[in-house]
This record gives structure tokens, sequence and C-alpha cells, in this order.
């Protein structure tokens, strides 16, 4: 049984040292609570909208802040994301999964979002891999918010066989639609749970709350099981802490029932997308 | 106008209406959120008795108590007694306590020197005394100012800049002149505020439709397709729209964008205020 802390926090933009005190003050509630693992949103160290405040609030992955809490995760697993600088000084949207006092995995963001109200590549690079890394419950992925809008990620994910996938987001919701939860909290949730159904996967999703200029974190964490079944869901957009137990023997039966990955052939399916790339080219 | 237009505007307008079923708490949580982050505990603004300033004194008081709260009501002497008296009737519904500042004695003085000036010279600068008189009594209860103007009337630039537009946060700004009376009313404000016929009530006898030559109903339907559904001019008029109309909206729109944005600065260093000075407004609060 794998117990994820869903930390549904409103981080205040641009302010480290305060944001990474309430990271310290989940960790040690959700340690309380038995969690194995607690997950952070996109950006939960640094806030979102942050423009040329990138500059000021990016850490090297070296950094002491950093380093705290990579420190913190000795007997609890830690997902958290800041802005992070490279040796050659670009900047990503990183997220680092830290486990027994060491960061197991560290993700960039591979697409960041540069159209209507996102302008992120116009501060940040784009992230260049993927893979998934194992921890005490197998193969696991880790996504960052417009990533999960490209099947490909998961797809790659998906042929190391990786049966949980967190997706930390900060998503803003659109919130006229006449229903109590957001349009954008809505086809997050529809496009998430075909995921986890397609993939045969868990997927976490965890989202910021709180307002940055203007726009509204809809919060609404959530746990999609493998068979596309919400397990957990948040019903609001205030800042808290949240526990879901996913029973990863699941997998097994479903995986038998739904044999998706035993029957994909991704060999042949890059040679069909090498065609129709190349097709798609010709035909300009 | 003809059937098919009249019955495809009331079906959008019944979607715009709907649509803001749940949308007061998001509201009431960003008033607080975006108020509480500066630092200041308290809001003030202007009440006329209209439906935009009401919504937002229900939605202030939700989001602060009435303590917090500090209405201004701001008649000149030609204002409608309706007015005053609907303003009132918002005040005793919610508690609230309003400051009463005739603005009367200043508008005439001024225009003592020039009583040739138009109305539109007349109600621009009673908006913007009136605005002054917001952010003093900002500075008299430590308070931020909030703005009551709507999605339709920033649009159209059917507002006084640095006027009525002029404000600190401003909760109505993405919510559509349709979409307002529907929250209005979701929220209990008093019917004879929700079904009077809207006015700037800058002179006698003024109706915001009456000046703009169209109806809100009409503006929100079209600048909904247009704003919201990218949907391209030809596509507006093969709705039933006649031309003339949809020229006159988008024209508005077009002229008065220049209300929306700060000023235009001449760039000349390498990094310009507004241009590539660019941090969040919510920095460093």
């Amino acid at each position: 049984m794998l117990r994820v802390g869903m930390a549904q926090v409103t981080p205040r933009l641009g302010d480290l040292e305060q944001n990474l005190k309430k990271h310290l003050e989940m960790i040690h509630a959700a340690r309380k609570q038995g969690a194995s693992v607690v997950v952070f949103p996109e950006l939960g160290l640094t806030g979102y909208a942050l423009r040329d405040l990138t500059l000021s609030v990016a850490m090297r992955v070296d950094d002491p802040r950093v380093m705290r809490l990579i420190e913190e995760s000795v007997n609890i697993d830690l997902v958290f994301s800041f802005i992070e600088e490279s040796d050659d000084h670009r900047f990503y949207i990183t997220s680092i999964y830290a486990s027994k006092g060491q960061a197991l995995h560290r993700h960039r963001k591979l697409y960041p979002p540069t159209y209507g109200l996102f302008e992120e590549q116009r501060h940040v690079a784009r992230g260049e891999d993927l893979s998934s890394f194992q921890t005490s419950s197998g193969a696991t992925g880790l996504l960052i918010c417009e990533d999960a809008w490209h099947p490909s990620t998961l797809y790659t994910l998906s042929l190391t066989g990786t049966g949980v996938i967190y997706v930390i987001a900060a998503g803003p919701g659109r919130a006229l639609n006449g229903a109590s939860d957001s349009s954008s909290q809505q086809f997050w949730q529809r496009m998430i749970r075909t995921h986890a159904q397609l993939f045969t996967t868990f997927i976490v999703f965890v989202n910021r709350t709180g307002f940055e200029d203007g726009l509204h974190f809809f919060g609404h964490s959530f746990v999609a099981g493998p068979d596309g079944e919400i397990l957990f869901e948040v019903k609001d957009a205030k800042e808290g802490l949240h526990f879901a137990d996913l029973d990863e023997t699941q997998l097994r039966s479903v995986r038998y029932r739904s044999p998706f990955l035993r029957d994909e052939d991704p060999e042949r399916a890059l040679q069909r997308m090498k065609q129709a790339l190349r097709a798609g080219r010709a035909n300009g | 106008m003809n059937t098919n237009l009249h019955a495809h505007m009331e079906q959008t307008l019944v979607r715009l209406r709907e649509s803001v079923r749940a949308t007061a708490p998001i509201l009431v949580d960003f008033l607080r959120d975006e108020v509480e982050k500066t630092g200041f505990h308290d809001v003030v603004f202007g009440l006329s008795g209209g439906i935009d300033s009401a919504l937002v004194a229900y939605l202030a008081v939700e989001a602060f108590g009435a303590e917090r709260v500090h209405p201004v009501i701001m008649p000149y002497r030609l204002s409608s007694a309706a007015s005053l008296r609907d303003a009132q009737a918002i005040t005793s519904d919610l508690g609230l306590k309003a400051d009463l500042v005739e603005i009367t004695p200043q508008i005439d003085a001024y225009f003592s020197r020039d009583p040739s000036a138009s109305l539109l010279r007349r109600g621009n600068k009673m908006a913007r005394e009136r605005m002054s008189i917001l952010f003093d009594h900002a500075a008299v209860y430590r308070a931020l100012v909030l703005g009551t103007s709507n999605k339709t009337e920033l649009l159209l630039g059917y507002g006084t800049q640095f006027g009525d537009l002029g404000s600190a946060v401003n909760a109505l700004g993405d919510l559509y002149k349709s979409q307002v009376r529907a929250l209005a009313e979701q929220l209990g404000v008093p019917a004879a505020i929700l079904h009077k016929a809207p006015s700037a009530d800058l002179w006698e006898e003024q109706t915001d439709e009456k000046e703009l030559g169209f109806t809100y109903d009409e503006a929100d339907v079209l600048l909904h397709h247009w704003v919201d559904r990218w949907l391209t001019r030809a596509e507006i008029e093969a709705l039933g729209f006649a031309p003339e109309l949809v020229e006159g909206v988008m024209r508005r729109v077009r002229l008065n964008h220049y209300k929306r944005v700060p000023p235009v600065i001449a760039k000349l260093s390498s990094r310009t205020i507004g241009i590539d000075f660019l941090y969040p407004r919510d920095w460093g609060m």
C-alpha cells in the first residue's frame, strides 16, 4: 500500500524562505500521518507567475535550500518543484523526486506552454529527457503540468511499465461553466482518467491553490486508478494536506484484464510514426 | 430583429447567465486574497445604486464582513433620487455604514468658469472627482479601492479613464453585464436595482443603452462571440446581427483599447516599464 500525501498548497510568489518553511511543515504533518511520499505542486517553492522574478528565484540543485528538502527525505519520499538553474545558466521548471536523503530523479518540464495566458518559454528552457525511475512502489514517473497534455510523455513512461505517475501542476481555473467545479478542472480530470486507463497506471495529480495576478489555481487534486476510476479527490480549491492510499496490487489484475501494455508494439509503432512523420513533412 | 437572431440571442444569454452559477465563491476568495496579500484589510468603493456597485457590495461583505467594507455614496445635484434610495437600500440590507459625499460644490465651482461645458466633459469630470474621493477615503480607512467596471463596459470603453475605470482590484472585470445581473440576482440584490435601466446617472434621463445606441444584451452576445469564441466578423454577421451594429461595437472596442492599458512609454533603455520590465503585479506581496 502506497500512502500518498498530496500537499495542495498556495505558495507565496517569489518567497523561497516562506515556501520552504511551509514545505517542511507539511512534510512533518505527512510523516505523522504515515505517508510514504508527499507531493507538492509545480513551482511550489517559488510560485508560478514569476516572469522576470525567474532569475532571482532560480536555484541550482545543490543550493542549500534544495539540499535541505532532499535531506528531509530520509524517511519519507518527496516530490517538489522550483526554478532550476543549470551550470550553463539555463533555467528550467524542475521537479525532484527525493528518497532516502538523495535526489533520486530530476525532471525538467518538457513542454513549458507559451500561448494564451501562458508565457513560460519566454523565461525558461525546455527540458529534454524523460525516463522513469525505481521507487519502493516500482517504476515511477514524474510529469509537470503541460507535459501531461502530450500523450507521448505517458506513452514513453509506459514502455518501462511505469505504475505510478505524479503529475504536478499549477493549473489556472476558467470558472465560467456553471458547475461547482471549473471547466479546467473538468478537462484535466477527463484527460488524466483517460491516460490512467490507456496506460493502466496510477496517476496522482497535485494542483496548487490561491491567486496570482488574477489567476485562480483550482486545486481539486486527485488520484486516478489504472482502470481510469477516481480513487480519491479533493473537493475544494483550498490549501490543505490530503492522503490517498494506493493499492499497487490493483495493477496486477487491471493489467491482466486490460493488457494494453502487453499488446502494445512500440517498435512497430515507432516505425509507423517515422513513416507518418516523413509523410507529414512531404505533405508540407 | 429577425426570429433566428432573437432565438439565438436568448439561447446565448441563458448560457451566459447560467455560466456564473458557481462564480461567487471564487470572486469572494479573489477579493480576500488580492486585498489581504497587500497587507490591507479594508475596502472602499463608490456605491451608485446601480447593479454593478451593488454586486460589489454583496461580494465585499461576504469577503470581509460589513465592518471592513466602506461604501461611499457621491451624488451630484442632478443624480436621480432613485439612485440614492437604491444605494441606501443596499447599505441597510447589508448593515453597511456608508459615507455620503456630495460632489455638487466642487463640480459646479469648476464649471462656473466654463458654463458651456458639454455633458461629456461634465460627466468625465464627475467620474474623476468620485475617483479622487475614493482614493482619499482609501487613505482614511487604510483600504484598497474596488473597481466596479464589468467586461462589457471595459470592452466598449464605456467608462472614464482615471475615473470610474480607476481602482486597485476589480472582481467584475471578466463578467458581462448579463452575467453581473445573474450573479446579483443570485446574491440577493434588491429587485428594484436588478430591473431598472442601467445608467451612468451623469445627467438626467441618461441611460447607457440610449447613449450607446444598442442594448447590453446585443453587446454581450456579440462580444462573447467575438472575444471569447474568436468568431470572425463574417461569422457574427451570419448570425443575423446588422453589419452596422457589428462595426459599431467592434470600433468602440478598438478605439477604446487605450483605456485598458497603461500609458505607452517610449522605449529608450534596455529595460523599459510596460515593455520588457516584466514582473507580476503580485510581486513582493
